[in-house]
C-alpha cells in the first residue's frame, strides 16, 4: 500500500476492485466503513461476484473476469474527455508534459513497436523520451527530456495517453467488460465527481489484491489504476493512494526481504552475467537522473552502490573488501528466469534435482497441481518445514497414485515440524509496510524447533562438509558471515540489528539509510528497513497508539519503511508551492521562515528542497515525477497498459482479433501444459477465491474453521445450474484443459449471466481452501481434490504471476 | 523511544463495578465476583501478531504458567488486541480461532523421512536428519555448480536446488534464507510472494 489500513477512513471515494476486503481483511475494511459513515465517502464495487463487499457499497459493477484494464482504460478515457483531472498535479508531479521520441507506436493492431514475432519479446529502444538536447541515448534515458508544459504536442506523454485510450470508448468497454454502457457510465461519473470543476480537495483510493496479480497481464492492471490515480491526482495524498491488499501477514516483508530469484533485500536487482564486477553491477542498476532542464530530480536511487556495499559487509562480513569487488563474484549471476513456476517446470524436466519447501505448500499454491506432484517425483529430495501434514510431502501418496506407483518413486523426503507464529519471535512487514515485532509465546510443541534452528543447523551442516573435504568453490560458504552469539539458532532481535545495520568502527546502530556509506565502513542487511532498531532501540518494538494528527499515521506504533514514513510520495499531497491540496488533511507542508518541509508524517522528500527549485515528489524514479508513460525496459509488455484477453478466453480481443491475448506472457510447452479454447467445449469462465472463514491451506487443520465451512463447493449461475438440471448441493465435476475438479454445487444469485461482445458467458467460483491433507481430507468426507489442478502455467511477464484467474472450464453434474 | 504496556486488567477492575452498577441498576455482585475469577485474570499476556491475512491484527495470546525454566507456559485464550491501532481488539473467523492453530491436534511433532520407493513415514533424529540433508545439498552442488558460462563469464550458480519460502515466516528468518541460500550460490529462491 502507498497508504495504509487506517488511512482509508481519510478518502472521499474508493474504488475496489480486485479484491473482496469485506471477506478477505474484515478487521481492515472497518477503516472503509468509517469513511462511509464519518466523511460520506462513497464505494464502487467492480467483481465478477457480488460479494459481501459488494453487498456495502454504493454502486456494485459486475465484471468479466480478466476484463479490468478495459475498465480501468474507459476511465483514463472518461477522465480526459471530460477534464476532470489535476491539472497542475499532471502537469508537474507526472511526466504528462515530457515528449516521446518519434518512432514510438501505440497498439492499435496490438503491438506497440520494437516487436520480434520470433522471440515474443519487444525491443524497448523506441519506448523513450525525446531528448531536449539534441544528444541521442539509445537504451538510456536522456538527462534532459523534451516538455511542452501545454501539454499539446501531439507527441507528449499526456497526448499518447489520450489517444492510446481513446478505443476504450463506453461501448468498446461493454463489449469487452460486459458492463452495460449506462452502468459504465455512472461509475464513471461517480469515481471522477471527485475531481468535478478541477477542485483538488476531494481523494479517491483504489483498493485491490490479487483479483489484480494473478493474470498474464497482471502488472498492467495495476499500472493502469496507478497512472489514473496520478491523472487524478490522488497519490501521496491522505485517503488517497494505489492500495495493495497483500494476502499474508509477511507477504510484503518476504517481497522486501527477496524471496524472490530476481532481486536482493530492499528491491536491489540481481546481477547478471554481463555484470563482469561490482563497478559494472552498479553502472546498470543505477539510475541518472531525467528531467526537463529547468527542474531538480533527487533521484534517490542514485545511493545504490551505498545499499549495495553495505549488503555484501552484511553478509560477508571481512571477506567483503574493495579489493575483492566486496566479494561481489560470491553472489550468483542470472541470465534467464528463475521463478516460481520455472522451478517446477524445470524440475519436471529433471533439471532441478531439490527442493526445500519452508511454510510453503507448494503442491497446492502453484498452478497445475498434477505438473507440479510429477514435477517432486522426479526430484532426488525435498525438503518441508511446515507444522501440519500437508500436500506437499505426502506428494507421494497423492490421490491417484497406486501403491506400485509409489514405490517408483525415489524421492527422499524430510518432514520437518517447525514452529508456528505463537511460537516464534520477530517481526512481520503487514501490508501498510508496518514493521510490527512479536513475542513467542510459548515453545513450539513436541520435538518441534524454531525455522531458524532447523534452517542454520542445515547451513551449518554444509558448511561444516565444504571445511572438511572441499568442493565447488567453497569461498561463499565458509565466508558467509555467521558471528551469532548461538550459531545454530540465532537470535532474531540480533537479526534484526544486523537488518538495520551499524557502523563497522563504532560498532552503533545506524540512525537510517542516509548514513550509509560505499566505502566498506557500513553494514546493512536491507536498507529499506535501516531506522528500524537504532541507538534509541527497536523502533519496530513500539506500542504507543497515539494518533496526534488525527490523520491514523500513529507514528509511534512499530515503525514504517522507508524511515516510518506512513504515506509514501507524501510531497505529491501539496501544490507546486508547498500548501496541501487540501489543509484538513494535510501530511507534509513547506515552512518557509524554516525553510524546510514539516508536517504530520515523516516527510517522503528531500527536506529542504524548496518548492522554487521544481524538485519532483516521486523521489525514488529517476524522473523525479510519476509515470503515466513507463520508459524503456520498465515494462515487458508496452509502456501503457493494453488490454489483452486472458490465455484461456471465450470471445476474441474486440480492439485488435488478430491480436487477442498478451504477446509476451510466458506459456510452458511440456506435455502437462495444456491449455483449453472455447471450440474444445471450454467455454465458462472460472475464477478462485478465498473464504472469510478459512486461510489458504491451513485452516482445513483447525476444528473451528473447519467446522464453520466444511467442504468445499463451486459457485455456480442460477441460469447455468438451470441450464445442466444442478440443484444446490449437487454433486458436479469441473473441467478445464489440465485436470477435474468434484465438489458440491452452490448455486447461486451472486454471479449473473453476462454478454460479451454479444455472447453469453457464464462464471462461476471455485474456493481454495481444500486438498487431499486435512481433517475433512482425511475422514474422506471431501473428494480430495485441488482447485489449482485446473489452473494453467502462464504468467505475467513482468511479475512473473501464475494466471490463477479467469481461466476456461466445462461445467457436469457428477 | 516509548514502550506502552496499559494495564487493562486494572482498566477492567475499576470500570466492572462502578460502570456496571450505575448502568444496569441491579445487584452487580455476583457479576463483579465473576469478572474477579475472568480465566485471564492470572494469565500473562504476550503481543503477537495474527499470521493470516496483511491487516496483521494485533493478537493477545494468554498463557498460564510465568515462563520459569522449569515451566511450560499453556496458552488458554487468544483475543485481539485493543491498542493495535488497525483492528482495535477485532479478529475476524479466523483469528477467533487461532487458540486451536496453537493447541491442535494435528501438529508435526517430530522429524520424519519418508525414504525412496517407501510407503511409509518413519521418524528420524534431528541430528541424522540435519547430516543426510547437508549431504544432499553439498552433492547436489558439487554436481552441478556452475562456475563459468559458455561465454567464460562467471556466474557461480548452483541451479539443482531451489528454495521455496512461506508467508508466514518472518523477516529476520527470510534474512537467513537469503543469506544461506544465495551464499551457497542459489538461483531459484522464490517465495508466496510470488504466486
Amino acid at each position: 500500500m502507498t497508504n495504509g489500513w487506517v488511512d482509508i477512513k481519510n478518502t472521499d471515494m474508493m474504488l475496489i476492485m480486485g479484491g473482496n476486503p469485506a471477506e478477505n481483511h474484515p478487521c481492515g475494511f472497518k477503516w472503509a466503513i468509517e469513511a462511509k459513515r464519518e466523511r460520506n465517502a462513497k464505494m464502487i464495487v467492480v467483481d465478477p461476484r457480488h460479494t459481501r463487499t459488494a453487498a456495502v457499497s454504493d454502486m456494485y459493477v459486475q465484471i468479466r473476469a480478466g476484463a479490468d484494464i478495459a475498465f480501468l482504460g474507459g476511465l483514463i478515457r472518461y477522465a480526459i474527455e471530460n477534464q476532470r483531472i489535476a491539472k497542475e498535479y499532471l502537469v508537474n508531479f507526472t511526466n504528462a508534459a515530457f515528449l516521446v521520441q518519434e518512432g514510438f507506436k501505440l497498439p492499435e493492431d496490438g503491438l506497440y513497436s520494437g516487436f520480434d514475432e520470433e522471440s515474443k519479446t519487444y525491443d524497448r529502444s523506441s519506448w523513450n523520451y525525446e531528448s531536449g538536447d539534441g544528444r541521442a541515448t539509445p537504451n538510456a534515458l536522456p538527462g534532459n527530456v523534451a516538455a511542452d508544459l501545454t501539454l499539446e504536442h501531439p507527441r507528449c506523454v499526456y497526448q499518447q495517453l489520450k489517444r492510446q485510450y481513446s478505443r476504450y470508448t463506453p461501448e468498446m468497454v461493454e463489449r469487452i467488460t460486459g458492463v452495460p454502457k449506462e452502468q459504465f457510465l455512472k461509475a464513471a461519473d461517480l469515481f471522477t465527481s471527485i475531481r468535478k470543476d478541477g477542485d483538488m480537495k476531494n481523494v479517491a483510493t483504489i483498493i485491490y489484491a490479487v483479483g489484480w496479480t494473478q493474470h498474464s497481464f497482471g502488472t498492467q492492471i495495476i499500472r493502469t489504476a496507478a497512472m489514473l490515480q496520478l491523472l487524478l491526482g490522488n497519490v501521496g495524498r491522505a485517503g488517497g493512494g494505489v492500495n495493495a491488499l497483500r494476502g499474508h501477514s509477511n507477504i510484503q516483508g518476504a517481497t522486501d526481504m527477496a524471496g524472490l530469484f530476481d532481486s536482493l533485500p530492499g528491491y536491489l536487482k540481481i546481477p547478471s552475467v554481463d555484470d563482469k564486477d561490482f563497478d559494472s553491477w552498479i553502472k546498470r542498476t543505477t539510475p541518472t537522473s531525467s528531467k526537463p532542464a529547468d527542474w531538480d530530480s533527487w533521484n534517490y536511487y542514485s545511493n545504490t552502490s551505498k545499499f549495495a556495499v553495505s549488503l555484501l559487509k552484511a553478509l560477508y562480513g571481512p571477506a567483503a573488501r574493495k579489493e575483492n569487488n566486496w566479494a561481489f563474484d560470491y553472489l550468483p549471476k542470472i541470465d534467464r528466469e528463475y521463478s516460481w513456476t520455472h522451478i517446477f517446470n524445470e524440475m519436471y524436466e529433471g533439471k532441478v534435482k531439490g527442493l526445500m519447501a519452508f511454510g510453503m505448500n507448494a503442491v497446492a499454491i502453484g498452478p497445475n497441481s498434477q505438473k507440479n506432484i510429477d514435477a517432486l517425483k522426479k526430484a532426488k529430495f525435498l525438503v518441508v518445514c511446515d507444522i501440519y501434514p500437508e500436500e506437499t510431502s505426502d506428494f507421494w501418496r497423492a490421490p491417484g497414485i497406486t501403491p506400485e506407483e509409489t514405490k517408483a518413486i525415489q524421492t527422499e523426503v524430510y518432514r520437518l515440524p517447525g514452529a508456528g507464529f505463537a511460537e516464534k519471535d520477530g517481526t512481520f512487514v503487514n501490508s501498510a509496510r508496518w514493521l510490527q515485532w512479536k513475542w513467542a509465546a510459548v515453545p513450539p510443541p513436541g520435538d518441534a524447533k524454531l525455522d531458524q534452528e532447523i534452517l542454520s543447523r542445515i547451513f551449518l551442516k554444509v558448511r561444516e562438509l565444504y571445511r572438511k573435504e572441499g568442493g565447488a568453490f567453497p569461498d561463499p560458504i565458509l565466508n558467509l558471515s555467521w558471528n551469532y552469539s548461538i550459531a545454530e539458532n540465532p537470535s532474531l532481535s540480533e537479526v534484526a540489528r544486523e537488518l538495520n545495520g551499524r557502523a563497522l568502527d563504532t560498532g552503533q546502530q545506524l540512525p537510517g539509510f542516509a548514513a550509509l556509506k560505499d566505502d566498506g565502513s557500513t553494514s546493512c542487511g536491507n536498507w529499506i528497513w535501516c531506522g528500524s532498531w537504532t541507538e534509541a532501540g527497536a523502533m519496530m518494538q513500539r506500542r504507543d497508539p497515539a494518533d496526534p494528527s488525527g490523520l491514523g499515521l500513529h507514528p509511534n506504533w512499530g515503525w514504517s519503511w522507508p524511515m516510518n514514513r506512513r504515506v509514501l510520495y507524501n510531497r505529491a499531497s501539496c501544490d507546486v508551492s508547498g500548501k496541501p491540496w487540501d489543509p484538513s488533511r494535510a501530511l507534509i507542508w513547506w515552512n518557509e521562515e524554516q525553510k524546510k518541509w514539516v508536517g504530520n508524517d515523516v516527510v517522503d522528500f528531500k527536506p529542504d528542497s524548496p518548492p522554487k527549485d521544481h524538485m519532483g515528489p516521486f523521489i525514488m524514479n529517476a524522473e523525479g515525477v510519476g509515470r503515466i508513460f513507463a520508459p524503456l525496459a520498465a515494462f515487458a509488455d508496452g509502456p501503457f497498459p493494453e488490454f489483452y484477453e486472458p490465455t484461456e478466453s471465450p470471445v476474441e480481443n474486440a480492439l485488435h482479433p488478430k491480436r487477442s491475448k498478451n504477446p509476451v506472457a510466458e506459456r510452458f510447452r511440456t506435455a502437462m501444459d495444456k491449455y483449453g479454447t472455447p471450440e474444445e467445449g471450454f467455454t465458462i469462465v472460472c475464477t478462485t477465491y478465498r473464504l472469510t472463514e478459512h486461510y489458504h491451506y491451513w485452516t482445513k487443520n483447525n476444528p473451528m474453521n473447519v467446522q464453520l465451512v466444511p467442504e468445499p463447493f463451486v459457485e455456480i449461475p442460477m441460469e447455468l445450474a438451470a441450464d445442466l438440471g444442478i440443484k444446490g448441493g449437487d454433486k458436479v465435476k469441473v473441467t478445464s484443459a489440465r485436470a477435474s475438479y468434484q465438489a458440491k454445487a452452490m448455486v447461486t444469485h451472486r454471479i449473473k449471466p453476462m454478454t460479451i461482445d454479444g455472447k453469453k458467458v457464464y462464471q462461476i467460483g471455485i474456493p481454495i481452501h481444500y486438498g487431499y491433507r486435512g481433517i475433512q481430507e482425511d475422514a474422506g468426507r471431501t473428494a480430495r481434490s485441488l482447485t489449482n489442478s485446473l489452473t494453467p502455467t502462464v504468467t505475467d511477464p513482468n511479475a512473473h504471476t501464475p494466471e490463477f484467474k479467469g481461466f476456461l472450464v466445462k461445467l457436469e453434474k457428477a | 523511544m516509548v514502550l506502552v504496556h496499559p494495564t487493562r486488567r486494572g482498566f477492567l477492575k475499576a470500570g466492572t463495578g462502578a460502570v456496571v452498577a450505575s448502568v444496569l441498576g441491579f445487584d452487580v455482585k455476583t457479576a463483579y465476583a465473576q469478572a474477579q475469577e475472568l480465566k485471564i485474570s492470572k494469565t500473562t499476556e504476550t503481543r503477537s501478531t495474527c499470521p493470516y491475512c496483511a491487516v496483521a491484527c494485533g493478537v493477545i495470546i494468554h498463557t498460564l504458567g510465568d515462563k520459569a525454566k522449569n515451566v511450560t507456559a499453556q496458552v488458554v485464550h487468544v483475543e485481539g488486541d485493543p491498542d493495535c491501532p488497525t483492528n482495535r481488539g477485532t479478529l475476524c473467523p479466523k483469528g477467533s480461532s487461532l487458540y486451536h492453530d496453537i493447541l491442535n491436534d494435528r501438529r508435526l511433532l517430530r522429524p520424519e523421512v519418508r525414504r525412496a520407493g517407501s510407503d511409509r513415514w518413519e521418524p528420524i533424529p534431528w541430528d541424522r536428519a540435519f547430516e543426510e540433508i547437508g549431504r544432499h545439498i553439498k552433492s547436489a552442488r558439487d554436481e552441478s555448480f556452475v562456475a563459468t558460462d559458455a561465454q567464460g563469464r562467471t556466474v557461480n550458480r548452483f541451479e539443482n536446488m531451489a528454495f521455496i519460502g512461506g508467508c508466514t515466516d518472518t523477516n529476520e528468518f527470510n534474512y537467513l534464507v537469503v543469506k544461506t541460500m544465495r551464499g551457497m550460490g542459489v538461483t531459484y529462491i522464490e517465495n508466496q510472494a510470488r504466486v
